[in-house]
């Protein structure tokens, strides 16, 4: 009886047993939150390098108090309070935010506070024991080299739902990409992040390593960049556009690569880390100039008399006119009631003395002309339609496909366009051949006319304009080696720079006339609705192979040779010869003020 | 007289039970590993260094031989020539325990001599066993008046009493292990099914009071059921009277229907009216309908039946004022009334999340975390069964309790093949001591009894609960390996 008694009982203990150990495995899952801790080990960020190797963006360590809720057990507030130097009702803020959070979990690690200074890190570290579940994780902050280039770098901020919610990669705390290359290039800059097993007693102290650490992750750092941008040429554009709203990009023409992408105004890259970046990040957006919006690849502008060169291009593809074609100009187009304005000089006038003067008449009149070819088209949409495959294919009206964020298409407009807005048939080449002088409904970002002027020196191919020369470990990207070659063949294209030539020489643009460097260029005076003129140039240097491509592009600055000429033809100085002999121009430039004229700050306004 | 002596211990050798010795053995060597390995720290020491418990572990146990040969050598006739002698001056022990014992966390167990604490309450036990024995072995003395029963619990109580006076109750429970030696002994089985009834109404009282039904709380509800199936039952089982059983069975079912009908009508009977009515009829139908029948049996189901259901009155106000408050929690927790697992539930919750993470085979000696960062207190005495879950799995664990389980058996094996009715009782008593600190510590450990701080023999740490283990088994190996002798006495 007694023995049967024991016997039953050892069976049922048996049986717990059992259920407790392995038919029930949650109690192992208990067993590993209990005692092991994931501690994230951060990888390096990949470094960023300017086109000849100066490091431009490198890391810089920063602490975060993580807090693990459910570990919390009563501490001395007042104590934790002098120690992180913060009050008592910042605290209680702090912990009120942390709960409210989507991703809030008090299983897992929130962050308490963000970017302790090394001082702070150095004094609660030592006090840690005191507040289990208190934590130092150690993170990678940016730090920057040069004032310059914010808008193609970008920045990182801390990762928010959406993230995690995307990316299974991202925990709450953990470091994106916002903008810039920062953003795109986020996946090969961000590395592996490595994991280490600590284990933890039952008051929270950690003992060591598990297992020797063989269930560890190492991290992998991020591969680095080595950007196409000249970080010197890239701060001197930024320099010579200063107090002007605008773009400056420069191109390798025969890569591709950028040389500069300036946005104006620009901001310090170093505004957006750390501690004040949150604050700093609502300034510049509400900064009325907005600095955030990166004009060079954003903006969509008239590309003005800049864009004459495309309609040369088409007009001798399709035969509209050849070499020796005339048109009138007395200042001006007069066609049908409409009048589009010009200034003295010879008529009638031919493609290359046209392009070397902007005349305005010429493009209209060949226009004009392609649009009521029924020789080559059945009608004038179907002349609209031809004219705009040409103008795709020098890169407008779509994203070229930089690898930056937040490119803008343009807009070349179609015939469905015209049919809605002017109605179906009853619109003409000549109602609507402000198109013909970049004016209209045609816009392009600085960065399609520096392409179309990359285009023109090549001859007529480009590869897609890239900020980025060479991914550490990876190499260059596909995309960006390959020739997109125009619908115009390569031979009309020497005309071309022919006249862009002769502009420099005698025509619209020599102020970019360059001693020792044979430069092409064309100007453009872009009307627009905010005010005064956008003043555009596009050039080339040298005709023959040709090494840079420049679009400069200064909003309501005037004509086309007040600053773009000498803003573009001095950043082709500076980069072909190394350095500025116009000493006086760059001068001039760095201390002329465009915004305080009163159309360029209502617009912003 | 000197061949005598050297036959005797030759005869002794041969006679010993080597089972339970190896059996000790390897309990206490496992025990003093497992110390090891819940003592165990990342900057360790030796197994066998004096700083490690497990050190002083060993040197218990080299302590512990030193005393099981020497219990081996004295004359088996001392043991029961000097029961009484030395269960007093236990007794005297422990009282005086209670003045010159240091506090300790509230008890007064402790004597300390120098650099050695001793715990009397574990030397107690065997002496009120051999106390017991004897009493047994006394000449025409049989559990057959109230006298002899009062003499036989007065001996197992005056021990428990005292220990609670010393503020260790869970230590002093054990002695009412020593019941079972008295059902062994002749008592009538009823008194053990009075207990273990007493503890199913006192568990389900508790475990459902939180819950109402037809106006009292379930758990009064499920035991006026319990209440009303035993008399059913014992009516057909032990009174063995059809008639009464049928017709009082056919009462409770009609009534109960009676009173779902008018539920269904609409009116809603209190369960404390019906069941005292329905009770109460079935009770004066018993008190009419026995002079029938077996007066005497069917008096005492009547009896059963009144004092369940005082008992069940008494459940509430004992909880409540009797037991003390964290006794209270303890009880509360292991039933899953309450759920407290940063206080009360604190080391059972720990303790099973270490033993449930061991899976099937453990996770190997000393590779145990969850015991080695100390998050289950107590794992080297009181929970040290954790420290086997964990690390040897589900095979070690029940390993430990198949060794225990063996030794347990293997002792009532030796208590039965006893002539003498001193060593019978006193092996029963091993037995029944062994049996309490299994069930009740293994219990405890993974969740199944409340938490009751008393070790589990042999592997527990501590010198004191090691030797008196020890005292206990080899007085019981010395009297058996003499069994042969008795008859020439």
């Amino acid at each position: 009886m007694i023995g049967g008694f024991i016997v039953v009982v050892v069976i049922i203990y048996v049986i717990r047993l059992f259920e407790l150990q392995i038919s029930d495995s949650t109690y192992k899952a208990y067993a590993d939150s209990n005692a092991f801790v994931n501690r994230t080990i951060y990888p390096s960020r990949g470094l960023i390098y300017d086109r000849n190797g100066k490091l431009v963006v490198y890391n810089q360590p920063a602490y975060d108090l993580m807090v693990t809720p459910k570990d919390v057990i009563e501490f001395d507030t007042i104590d934790f309070c002098n120690t992180l130097q913060i009050r008592r009702s910042e605290f209680d803020q702090r912990w009120h935010e942390m709960e409210s959070k989507r991703s809030y979990s008090p299983y897992s690690e929130q962050v308490f506070l963000s970017n302790l200074s090394p001082e702070d890190c150095g004094r609660i570290q030592e006090k840690l024991y005191r507040f289990p579940g208190f934590d130092i994780q150690q993170r990678i902050l940016r730090k920057y080299n040069y004032l310059a280039a914010a808008n193609v770098l970008g920045d990182i901020r801390e990762v928010n739902q959406d993230d995690i919610d995307k990316d299974p990669y991202y925990k709450p705390g953990d470091y994106t990409g916002d903008l810039g290359l920062e953003k795109s290039y986020e996946k090969y800059l961000r590395g592996r992040k490595g994991r280490q097993v600590l284990i933890r007693d039952a008051v929270g102290k950690i003992k060591g390593r598990y297992n020797d650490g063989r269930n560890d992750v190492t991290p992998i750092a991020g591969h680095d960049l080595r950007l196409s941008i000249d970080i010197d040429l890239q701060a001197f554009g930024e320099q010579l556009m200063r107090n002007k709203i605008g773009a400056v990009v420069a191109i390798d023409p025969s890569t591709g690569e950028i040389l500069a992408l300036v946005s104006s105004p620009g901001y310090d890259p170093s505004l957006l880390v750390g501690k004040e970046r949150g604050k700093n990040y609502g300034k510049l957006v509400n900064n009325p100039y907005k600095p955030l919006f990166d004009r060079a690849i954003m903006a969509a502008y008239p590309p003005g008399s800049t864009f004459k060169p495309t309609q040369g291009l088409i007009f001798r593809q399709e035969g509209i006119v050849d070499l020796n074609t005339m048109y009138p100009c007395h200042h001006g187009y007069y066609n049908g009631g409409l009048h589009v304005g010009c200034h003295g000089h010879a008529s009638p006038i031919s493609l290359i003395p046209a392009l070397e003067t902007s005349c305005n008449a010429y493009f209209c009149w060949g226009f004009w002309n392609m649009m009521r070819n029924r020789q080559h088209y059945k009608s004038t949409a179907q002349a609209f339609d031809t004219w705009k495959k040409y103008l795709v294919s020098m890169g407008y009206g779509y994203k070229l496909g930089i690898d930056l964020p937040g490119e803008s298409r343009g807009f070349i407009p179609n015939v469905a366009y015209y049919d809605k807005n002017l109605g179906k048939g009853r619109w003409t080449g000549n109602s609507i051949v402000s198109v013909a002088i970049g004016q209209g409904e045609v816009l392009a970002t600085p960065l399609q006319i520096a392409n179309l002027c990359a285009t023109i020196a090549n001859r007529g191919y480009y590869i897609t304009p890239h900020v980025v020369k060479r991914i550490g470990g990876v190499g260059v990207l596909k995309k960006y080696q390959q020739r997109h070659y125009t619908r115009v063949s390569p031979k009309y294209y020497v005309d071309i720079v022919a006249g862009m030539r002769q502009a420099v020489l005698g025509g619209t643009c020599t102020k970019a006339n360059l001693s020792g460097i044979e430069v092409c260029g064309k100007t453009g005076t872009a009307q627009n609705p905010h005010g005064k003129d956008h003043s555009v140039f596009m050039g080339f240097a040298p005709m023959n192979n040709p090494k840079i491509a420049v679009c400069a592009y200064v909003e309501n600055a005037g004509f086309g040779a007040t600053f773009g000429v000498p803003i573009g033809s001095l950043m082709i100085e500076r980069y072909l010869k190394g350095k500025v002999e116009r000493q006086y121009l760059a001068d001039e430039m760095m201390n002329s003020n465009t915004i305080n004229y009163n159309s360029g700050d209502s617009k912003h306004k | 007289m000197e061949t005598q002596s050297t036959s005797e211990n030759t005869t002794l050798f041969k006679s010993l039970d080597w089972v339970t010795v190896g059996l000790y053995l390897l309990l206490v060597i496992l025990g003093a590993v497992s110390i090891y390995a819940a003592s165990y720290n990342f900057d360790h020491a030796s197994m066998f260094s004096f700083q490690e418990f497990s050190g002083k572990q060993f040197l218990w146990i080299g302590f512990a031989l030193i005393i099981g040969f020497a219990l081996l050598m004295i004359d088996r006739r001392v043991y029961e020539a000097y029961a009484y002698p030395i269960y007093g001056f236990m007794m005297l022990l422990l009282a005086v325990t209670i003045v010159i014992a240091p506090n300790v966390k509230g008890s007064h167990s402790w004597i300390v001599l120098g650099p050695v604490s001793l715990q009397p309450a574990e030397f107690a036990k065997f002496a009120t066993a051999l106390a017991l024995a004897k009493l047994f072995n006394t000449y025409n003395f049989a559990l057959n008046s109230a006298k002899n029963y009062a003499i036989a619990l007065g001996i197992i109580f005056l021990p428990i009493v005292l220990i609670i006076l010393q503020n260790e109750t869970g230590s002093s429970l054990v002695y009412t292990s020593l019941i079972l030696v008295l059902y062994r002994e002749g008592m009538s089985g009823f008194v053990l099914y009075a207990i273990v009834m007493a503890v199913i109404y006192f568990v389900v009282a508790l475990k459902f009071s939180a819950l109402t039904f037809m106006g009292i709380s379930l758990g009064a509800f499920i035991v006026f059921v319990i209440i009303m199936v035993l008399i059913v039952g014992m009516l057909l089982i032990y009174c063995r009277s059809l008639v009464l059983g049928r017709n009082v069975a056919l009462g409770y079912l009609g009534s109960g229907l009676l009173v779902a009908g008018l539920h269904y009508l609409g009116v809603d009977i209190n369960g404390y009216v019906y069941f005292f009515t329905v009770i109460g009829a079935s009770v004066v139908y018993l008190l009419i309908g026995m002079f029938h029948d077996d007066l005497k049996k069917v008096f005492i189901t009547v009896i059963f039946a009144v004092a369940s259901i005082m008992f069940l009155f008494t459940v509430n106000f004992a909880f409540n004022h009797v037991l003390e408050p964290h006794q209270q929690m303890r009880i509360k927790v292991v039933l899953g009334i309450e759920d407290d697992p940063r206080g009360a539930g604190y080391n059972v919750n720990q303790s099973k999340i270490a033993i449930g993470s061991g899976g099937l085979t453990g996770k190997g000696f000393l590779n145990g975390t969850q015991t080695k960062l100390k998050y289950v207190p107590e794992q080297h005495t009181d929970f040290i069964f954790c420290t086997i879950g964990e690390e040897q799995g589900f095979v070690g664990s029940v390993g430990v309790l198949l060794l225990f389980l063996a030794l347990i058996l293997r002792i009532i094996v030796i208590a039965e093949r006893q002539h003498n009715t001193f060593t019978r009782v006193y092996a029963y008593c091993v037995a029944s001591i062994f049996i309490f600190h299994l069930c009740i510590n293994v219990g405890m450990v993974i969740g199944l009894c409340p938490v009751i701080g008393i070790p589990l023999p042999f592997f527990s740490y501590g010198g004191s609960s090691l030797w008196g283990f020890t005292v206990l088994l080899f007085i019981l190996l010395r009297l058996d390996a003499a069994r042969k002798e008795y008859g020439t006495w």
